[in-house]
């Protein structure tokens, strides 16, 4: 990672959008914010960093604005779209990768505080053309409907079956000492309640995981 | 979001020296809470310094029987690691009841310490918050205060503080450790959180500058540990009251008594009264109630959040119940 545009006091990205705000202000006589709000983003120094992130095994190096999240990256610069924006603000899951196997909010997390990481998307999970087992448990089912919250419905099982087998307890652990905590419907509903599905397709959720984790111990 | 310059830091000292620098220099640890304030442009820090390359992740023993966790500890390795399931399942609990999953793994221990508060108007940049601007009003004391402070609370904050984790800590009078320009120090996590008063925008009383380096826990004091929150729904959500207890007592006597509330105050909030209340009574369900009176008797309610108060009784002598039922 390195830093650019340092000591820019005025740069072109901001001159861009300064004028931009001045040409609304033009044609419809009314400032989206307030012009004090706008010489105020006029003064703000964008920031750059070059970063390497690791992708699906896969390295890209880009130019990024320092403010730029993790799943913003993932979505807009490298297409990968299987990665959902719900909320942006940690509340829904629908943004969940795996960071060095771990599972995380994208939309919580800057990039560039990245470098050095491994990064699983919903779209790396798969061997080729062999489906993930939990991509393929949740076909099987039918654990949605709309699809929207699956990526990271998925994504965040694949970590969440990881933790459990490390002997990982829960809220619903009774015994938090205990050597193994069966994974009942129970421990999966609440440690997969970090995953919201508008469509509430969580009957499906609950059983296509328990089938991949049953799969797992096999 | 507003702009800032990003800087990783290597070293502690190093994060310490960015830190003194500038009036606007934030740490980030899990970006969690930091993120989520600045895309509303709440926090707006010029310069962010990345603390995740730090040597602070470990849980170490130390001589005499204290656990010192590092400030990056994550909240999901500190609910699972062994020793803190063992000696101190009062912590882990708290850890496993707060947030998710994804955000555990993220979340660490200074930056839970130090989120803000989740009072609707903090987070809305269009109403008055002495918080979130000085001297503005406060939107919450007539507005929707469901979820407000019934103990500790001033005419111009009613907020409380959201952490779960910090509320066990505080029942095992855990010590912060911190490093600053002017050096080392430690003190207890009781005097981390200052009281709103006229200045709810100074929330801590960590000197501009001073980074969180550790939490320190005692030995395990001897006792039953319980953990009871009770929110609007089973899972990922904040505390509507939570209740951390240590208790040791048979049907004899109580030898030892801690109890600490979440969800209720601008602080986790320590029941000094009622413990020693407690110490002095025979576990009976009139005692019960005596202690719980006692424990919320200078609970000042508003309009919407009255219910918090037979709540947080009623949850303080459910626990107690538990922590001294025979087997
Ligand atoms: C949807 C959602 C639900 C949640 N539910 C709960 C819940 O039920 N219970 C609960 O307790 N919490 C809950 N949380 C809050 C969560 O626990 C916190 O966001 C998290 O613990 C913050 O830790 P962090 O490392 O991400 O902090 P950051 O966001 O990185 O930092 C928070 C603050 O701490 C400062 N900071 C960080 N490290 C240090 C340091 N070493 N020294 C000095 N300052 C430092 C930062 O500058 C910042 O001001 C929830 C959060 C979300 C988004
Ligand atoms: S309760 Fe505190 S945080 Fe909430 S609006 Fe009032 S001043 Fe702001
Ligand atoms: S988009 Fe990240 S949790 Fe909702
Ligand atoms: S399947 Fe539609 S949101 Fe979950």
């Amino acid at each position: 990672m390195s830093e650019q545009d340092d000591n820019a006091l005025l740069t072109r990205r901001a001159l861009l959008e300064g004028s931009a705000a001045s040409a609304l202000l033009l044609t419809t006589g009314m400032p989206l914010r307030s012009e004090a709000a706008a010489a105020d983003e006029v003064s703000f120094a964008v920031h750059t960093n070059v970063v390497t992130l690791r992708i699906n095994a896969h390295d890209s190096t880009l130019n990024l604005d320092s403010r730029t999240t993790l799943l913003d990256v993932l979505r807009h610069q490298l297409g990968l779209t299987g990665v959902k924006k719900g909320c942006d603000h940690g509340q829904c899951g629908a943004c969940t990768v795996l960071v060095n196997g771990r599972r995380i909010n994208a939309c919580l997390t800057l990039a560039v505080m990245h470098e050095n990481d491994e990064i699983t998307t919903i779209e790396g999970l798969a061997s080729g053309e062999r489906l993930h087992p939990l991509q393929s448990a949740f076909i099987a089912h039918d654990g949605f409907q709309c699809g929207y919250c699956t990526p990271g419905q998925i994504c965040s099982a694949a970590g969440m079956l990881e933790e459990a087998r490390r002997g990982w307890p829960s809220h619903a652990t009774h015994n938090l000492c205990a050597a193994n905590i069966p994974l009942t419907d129970e421990e999966i509903r609440e440690r997969m309640s970090g995953n919201l599905c508008r469509c509430a397709a969580y009957p499906n959720i609950v059983k296509a995981i328990a089938a991949a984790a049953h799969e797992a111990r096999q | 979001m507003k702009s800032f310059l990003y800087e990783r830091a290597t070293t502690t000292q190093q994060a310490v020296d960015a830190l003194a620098k500038r009036l606007d220099a934030k740490l980030i640890a899990g970006g969690t809470n930091l993120l989520d304030l600045m895309k509303l442009e709440i926090e707006q820090p010029r310069h962010l310094i990345d603390v995740n390359s730090l040597p602070l992740s470990s849980i170490e023993p130390l001589p005499g029987g204290a656990l010192r966790i590092g400030a990056l500890v994550r909240n999901s390795d500190l609910a699972a690691d062994s020793r803190i399931r063992r000696e101190y399942p009062l912590l882990s609990q708290a850890l496993l009841a707060g947030a998710s999953g994804q955000i555990r793994n993220q979340a660490t221990t200074a930056g839970n310490l130090l989120q803000r508060t989740r009072c609707y108007y903090f987070y809305d940049p269009r109403m008055p918050c002495n918080k979130r601007v000085p001297g503005s009003g406060c939107a919450a004391l007539n507005g929707f205060n469901r979820i407000h402070a019934v103990l500790g609370a001033s005419d111009h904050c009613i907020a409380t503080h959201p952490s779960d984790m910090a509320v066990a800590m505080t029942a095992l009078d855990a010590r912060v450790e911190t490093l600053s320009a002017a050096g080392a120090r430690s003190f207890p996590i009781d005097q981390l959180y200052r009281p709103p008063g006229s200045t709810p925008h100074v929330e801590t009383s960590l000197a501009q500058g001073e980074m969180i380096t550790s939490v320190t826990l005692p030995p395990p004091p001897p006792g039953r540990q319980m953990y009871r929150k009770v929110r609007d729904r089973a899972s990922f959500a904040f505390a509507l009251v939570a209740v951390a207890t240590i208790i040791d007592a048979d049907s004899v006597a109580v030898r030892n008594a801690r109890i600490a509330f979440g969800g209720v105050a601008p602080k986790p909030w320590r029941g000094i009264v009622a413990e020693q209340a407690l110490l002095s009574a025979r576990p009976s369900r009139d005692a019960l109630e005596q202690i719980a009176e006692i424990a919320l008797a200078d609970a000042r309610s508003q309009k919407h959040n009255a219910f918090k108060v037979p709540l947080a009784k009623r949850t303080l002598m459910h626990a107690i119940a538990e922590s001294t039922r025979d087997g």
